[in-house]
């Protein structure tokens, strides 16, 4: 463990000066025990959360929501109607909070940006030819100028998984560095791994160190467009990451997990894992974010249920 | 032949076409009439009730939009399932309510006829309670009858299984999903009939099996803003009474206990169109030809 912050930023400036340098830092950094992540992710969501931690649980989670609508068919009413229930998820209760942002396609940026002024709700914007990022830099480039330039506050980008595990690392640092510097100085940007595609546990801790060496201001596991999403083990996996990241370089990076958390007790388990691993500087919206959809309505039915007693049920959220 | 170890049945609640246990890991004994142990039951908790009204209303779509001669031979097909079972059910009835094997014999086929009776009835029931109304207009003016949605049903306390097949047959047979809770003191037939279910073509979560204490997990179903309906008929009066306020809430429909001195009677359709609303349609004709009609 390096003594001091600058020292260790310094020392980890040299392993992005060529690619067989940045290999070998990533391929040196230790191997995943995938039985241990498993099961110490499994043991954490076995927390039980009651009475009044759970209502302070819910509240956070929902000022945690990245409220998201990613669908061909999205339509302005529909993220109009998003950025409403973004501000304000439950009218008929004034002390629910505000979620901590909309995500939405660029093209929908200023519609979504109108739908929300004048609230703390952020407009975040998947770019960079989502979700699979098959496209040229320089297109990838446009993408995310245009969405900043509508007003974008955070910028989703998806990494190339097809250079990642080709092993050209300095590409895929490359190109997070060059839409790092695209989002300017205002835009955090979230950088997506699509953990589902990396397909082992090692290479999700290669990428995450990658990404954060890069700049990323936060590390997403998924886009929610493949079978596998974020699940507790890799979002532990990145939790530990980031940890270890702020420890070496005293830069803190943000993580979002996104795609099948669908329900209270799963967004519950997911903030025990970021309480136990990460440390309680994450539990807050600028630091940890659900990317999610369905996932607010449930939370909100369970916030119905602790303020009256009463099982709630889906005729008194709104049908997204 | 050699001695055998005895295989005790692990009765288990019946919820989204699963058969898990109590969430609450808990389970209270069930004795028959005389007393004697007969087996543990799953004493649910209103976590229970919640999952169940989550699979009910899961359900409900598919199970509501059923074509009504789909169900009819579903229930049909629960009669074939329960025929070749008849002996357990005998058995089980019998230790429950203390019959003899006549008697509880009785009972079951009662309760066999009585699904082959309620099939019948589900693509009949609209051309009774539905149908075409004159109107003074250029309309056709249909009124047909829907299902309420999921309905939460206390089981009779006293009849664990003709009872019981009376008030969950007609509550399906319209397309309503339902979440039972079992007579308290012999909720095994009950917990039985949901292994007929799983087999008998029925879509998981029409029908849900819950058993225990009624006055702990009616609560929550009554007070439960996603149910539709509750069917009072095994609550006693204190019961009914607080039930039924707490249903109130969100303007349940609510059937009261109402005496039932003979369960074998034939039953007529107040319990199916108590669970039915009827939706009127008006359709234009165009306007009236010369002839005074349009066709």
């Amino acid at each position: 463990m390096p003594t001091s912050a600058s020292s260790a930023a310094h020392a980890l400036a040299d392993v992005t000066a060529s690619d067989s340098t940045l290999r070998r830092f990533l391929h040196g950094l230790p191997g995943v025990d995938a039985v241990g992540l498993e099961a110490r992710a499994a043991s954490l969501g076995t927390r039980s959360i009651k009475t009044t931690a759970k209502a302070y649980a819910i509240d956070l989670a929902i000022s945690m929501v990245d409220l998201t609508t990613l669908e061909g068919a999205d339509t302005p009413g529909k993220v109009r109607a998003l950025g409403a229930k973004a501000v304000r998820p439950d009218p008929t209760d004034r002390t629910t909070p505000a979620t901590a942002a909309v995500c939405v396609y660029p093209d929908m940026v200023a519609v979504a940006k109108e739908a929300v002024a004048g609230s703390d709700v952020k407009v975040a914007s998947v770019a960079t030819a989502f979700p699979a990022g098959r496209a040229s830099l320089s297109v990838k480039l446009a993408d995310v100028r245009e969405a900043v330039a509508a007003g974008a506050d955070e910028i989703d980008m998806v990494i190339d998984r097809g250079a990642f595990l080709a092993g050209r690392y300095l590409k895929v640092y490359d190109e997070i560095t060059a839409v790092k510097e695209a989002c300017g100085t205002d835009a955090r940007l979230k950088v997506i791994f699509e953990t589902g595609e990396l397909s082992t546990y090692d290479n999700i801790r290669r990428a995450s160190w990658l990404g954060m060496l890069a700049g990323a201001d936060f590390i997403k596991t998924s886009t929610g467009k493949v079978a596998v999403n974020a699940t507790p083990a890799n979002t532990l996996l990145m939790l530990e990451a980031v940890r270890d990241f702020r420890a070496q370089t005293g830069v803190q990076v943000g993580v979002k997990p996104a795609g099948g958390i669908r329900t209270s007790k799963d967004a519950v388990k997911f903030l025990v894992l970021v309480n136990e691993t990460a440390g309680p500087d994450w539990l807050d919206g600028h630091w940890f974010r659900f990317g999610a959809s369905s996932l607010l309505n449930d939370l909100l039915m369970q916030r119905q249920k602790l303020a009256t007693g009463r099982y709630s049920g889906p005729d008194y959220v709104t049908v997204d | 032949m050699s001695d055998r170890l005895s295989v005790f049945k692990t009765y288990k609640l019946y919820v989204g076409g699963k058969f898990p246990r109590s969430e609450s890991g808990r389970v209270y004994e069930v004795t028959d009439a005389n007393g004697d142990w007969l087996a543990n039951a799953p004493l649910s908790s209103r976590k229970d009730a919640r999952d169940a009204v989550v699979a009910a209303r899961k359900a409900f779509g598919a199970w509501s939009g059923a074509t009504a001669y789909n169900r009819g031979q579903i229930l049909y097909r629960i009669a074939e399932m329960l025929e070749g079972r008849r002996e357990q059910f005998v058995r089980e009835v019998a230790d429950a309510e203390g019959l003899s094997e006549a008697q509880a014999a009785a009972q079951v086929d009662a309760a066999i006829d009585r699904w082959v009776w309620y099939a019948g009835w589900t693509d009949k029931i609209a051309q009774v309670v539905g149908g075409g109304n004159p109107v003074a207009g250029p309309f056709f003016n249909l009124s047909s009858p829907e299902p309420t949605g999921v309905v939460a049903v206390v089981a009779p306390q006293e009849s664990s299984f003709l009872g019981l097949v009376s008030v969950i047959a007609p509550v399906i047979a319209t397309g309503n999903t339902a979440v039972f809770v079992a007579a308290e003191r012999s909720p095994l037939p009950a917990l039985s009939l949901g292994e007929v279910l799983a087999t008998s073509d029925l879509p998981g979560g029409v029908v849900n099996v819950l058993s225990g204490r009624p006055a702990e997990i009616a609560a929550p179903l009554a007070a439960h803003q996603d149910v539709n309906a509750i069917d009072l008929a095994g609550a006693d009066d204190v019961l009914a009474k607080e039930l039924e306020i707490a249903a109130a809430d969100n303007l349940k429909r609510v059937l009261r206990p109402q005496p039932v001195d003979d369960w074998t009677a034939t039953p007529g359709i107040d319990r199916m169109t108590a669970f039915l609303e009827t939706k009127t349609v008006w359709h234009p004709t165009g306007s009236l030809g010369a002839s005074g009609s349009s066709y």
